[in-house]
């Protein structure tokens, strides 16, 4: 019987190596929650673009979740040869901590490295039924918010800090009032999920709540899956532009040897071919072009950045989301 | 729990007529509780196992199969045989082992070791998972001696396997431990006295008596092995087509609104589930049968 089952053992061992050692190359895309099907269109882009190029295979595999944590995943030794975040600070912190990129990262691609933005919209049931238009009602009681947790998703800190911006541009705001209406907003919230996905799906399957706050994209494509007839954007009257990063890392590639086809594969996406799927799965193209041939799909709206209310990522993560800062100062969880 | 499960008593025709007047309870009593118990079990368990087929299976044969024949599919059934073809033997040599020394041996700090088999129930899986990453992670203990070398063991195949061995570690032990005790030594002790060895005691005397017990916790530890999520999750790393087992793809796969696909592989998981009840009952049911024609047999000899 021992001796069986050792051959079971070997042969699917066997099975297993020869599945894996199939590909030429492969390169291990970590990003974030809502950018499932843009990768996957765009890695399949990608891959015929690269054969007919170099005429090497490339297969390029994903890992999704929230932001932060996939940003600890890679602190933690993922080996991620290009990272795709919700936000720079999360790119940062793997700089920092574990130094597998420069601090500098951002200087090496256009456009602070982002190929594509996006912003913060609300997602609300057929017909709005709390008559949600603005930031301001999100406040009303009896109104449920659901967003993730600002800790572990990069999409909830954009959230956060387009609710605090919105509070800072009332006539008479200042830091403590909009502190104070964050506060409110979060009063409502009954869960906090860990990626803007898990929110989604508590929004739109579990049936949880009024009003969504998410990701134009992951609204978009919420929409388009689970059908307009059951959901409507709003559109607030401000909102943040959100430029979500990528990169290299640096230590991975170089011990890979996969640096050539990673960098070829991030600058895929400031192509037109990569604008273009981009823009087709919701993201705010940057190249003008294809922006124009898309200006219908995205509403035009006052967009504030991090940089010009914040003063920069680094400062906003401090302030608002590191240990003691105003989201723990104000967020008290399961009342 | 399992000595009475592997061992049960023989009730003699008799007994039955005995008991029903015994209990002495009216008949409206003992019906209600048998129909609460039997809407409980089709609300909570029925139901929902139905409900996993039904959606696997609503549009079609067709997707329900190219659901299951995906090349990422097919890479976490993968590894999900792998993670269980390597813990569940582990878990053999060392339940036997551990078994084995607890119940037919006395010896200091027994009954911490018995306590320390327990602890991966006593964990949440989270823990187990986080554990690993703080040892083997980039940043953890052994983090830089493994980058040194190249060796991968978290986000990796082997951390999956580790964290699979953790979680399922105590099953084969805690089904051994309670029936060799109540074997006792008797037999082994004759077996010594008439001159075997003690290998020979072990694979003549002490396995045979205790192998129904073993194929138990084999399946229960099968089960888990394939089934489990938490540990796993964590040290994982999600990478579609490399790191995901059967359990962590279903949950992709429903993040990504695939729900059919979502519901085919949980429809594997489910059916694993069926065919390990059904497994456990045949177990049972042979164990039972031994008994009736062992025991018998073996007690006037003794």
């Amino acid at each position: 019987m021992n001796r069986k089952f050792l051959t079971a053992l070997v042969a699917v061992l066997t099975l297993f190596v020869a599945a894996t050692a199939g590909a030429d190359t492969t390169l291990l895309n970590v990003s974030y929650d809502p950018t499932r099907e843009l990768y996957q269109d765009f890695n399949a882009a990608f891959a015929k673009y690269w054969k007919a190029k170099t005429g090497e295979a490339v297969s390029i595999k994903v890992s999704h979740g929230g932001s932060g944590k996939q940003a600890r995943a890679v602190i933690d030794g993922l080996e991620a040869d290009v990272v795709t975040l919700a936000l720079a600070y999360d790119i940062d912190a793997i700089a920092e901590n574990a130094k597998l990129l420069p601090a500098d990262w951002q200087k090496r691609l256009p456009h602070n490295a982002s190929p594509y933005t996006s912003t913060i919209v609300f997602l609300v049931r057929k017909g709005n039924p709390k008559g949600i238009k603005d930031w301001g009602d999100l406040v009303k009681p009896g109104t449920v918010v659901i967003t993730p947790n600002p800790k572990t998703s990069g999409g909830a800190r954009w959230n956060y800090l387009a609710a605090w911006a919105f509070a800072l541009k009332q006539p008479g705001g200042n830091e403590a009032k909009a502190k104070e209406f964050v506060a409110k907003v979060l009063a409502n919230v009954p869960v906090l999920d860990s990626g803007a996905r898990g929110s989604t799906t508590t929004f739109v399957e579990r049936g949880l709540g009024d009003v969504l706050l998410a990701w134009e994209n992951e609204a978009y494509l919420a929409v388009k899956e689970l059908g307009p007839d059951k959901f409507e954007i709003v559109m607030p009257s401000l909102s943040i532009l959100a430029e979500p990063p990528v990169s290299i890392v640096d230590k991975v590639v170089d011990k890979r040897g996969t640096r050539k086809v990673a960098q070829a594969y991030l600058e895929y996406l400031y192509t037109p071919e990569g604008q273009e799927i981009a823009a087709r799965n919701y993201y705010r193209p940057i190249d003008k072009k294809v922006a124009a041939a898309h200006a219908k799909q995205f509403a035009k709206v006052k967009l504030i950045t991090v940089d010009e209310v914040f003063g920069g990522w680094t400062k906003a993560q401090k302030t608002h989301f590191d240990d003691g800062g105003t989201f723990d100062q104000i967020y008290a969880p399961s009342r | 729990m399992s000595a009475a499960a592997t061992l049960p008593l023989q009730i003699p025709p008799t007994a039955h007529k005995l008991r029903s007047t015994a209990t002495g309870e009216p008949a409206w009593v003992r019906w209600t509780l048998i129909a609460l118990a039997l809407v409980f079990l089709a609300l909570f368990l029925f139901l929902p196992l139905a409900t996993v087929f039904y959606e696997a299976l609503r549009k079609g044969t067709g997707v329900y199969l190219n659901a299951l024949r995906e090349e990422d599919a097919l890479s976490a059934i993968r590894l999900t045989l792998i993670a269980a073809a390597i813990s569940v033997p582990a878990n053999l040599v060392f339940g036997i082992a551990a078994a084995w020394a607890i119940a037919k041996f006395e010896f200091r700090g027994k009954s911490i070791l018995i306590t320390l088999i327990d602890l991966p129930f006593a964990v949440s899986p989270v823990i187990s998972g986080l554990i690993y990453v703080l040892l083997f992670g980039a940043q953890g203990w052994f983090g830089s001696w493994l980058q040194a070398h190249d060796l991968r063991i978290i986000f990796a195949v082997p951390g999956i396997v580790l964290a699979t061995v953790f979680v399922t570690f105590p099953f084969v032990a805690r089904e051994l431990i309670p029936l060799m005790q109540a074997q006792g030594n008797d037999e082994e002790e004759a077996a010594i006295v008439l001159g075997a060895s003690g290998w020979q005691t072990l694979w003549r005397v002490t396995l045979p008596n205790a192998k129904w017990g073993l194929l138990y916790g084999v399946i229960l530890c099968n089960a888990r092995a394939m089934g489990e999520f938490g540990a796993v999750s964590v040290v994982s790393g999600h990478i579609r087509g490399m790191t995901n087992t059967l359990p962590l793809h279903v949950e992709i796969l429903y993040n990504e609104y695939n729900f059919a696909a979502a519901f085919a592989v949980a429809s594997l998981l489910a059916l694993l589930a069926l065919i390990t009840l059904g497994l456990k009952s045949l177990v049972e049911w042979r164990a039972g049968a031994q008994a009736d024609t062992d025991l018998p047999q073996e007690r006037p000899a003794s």
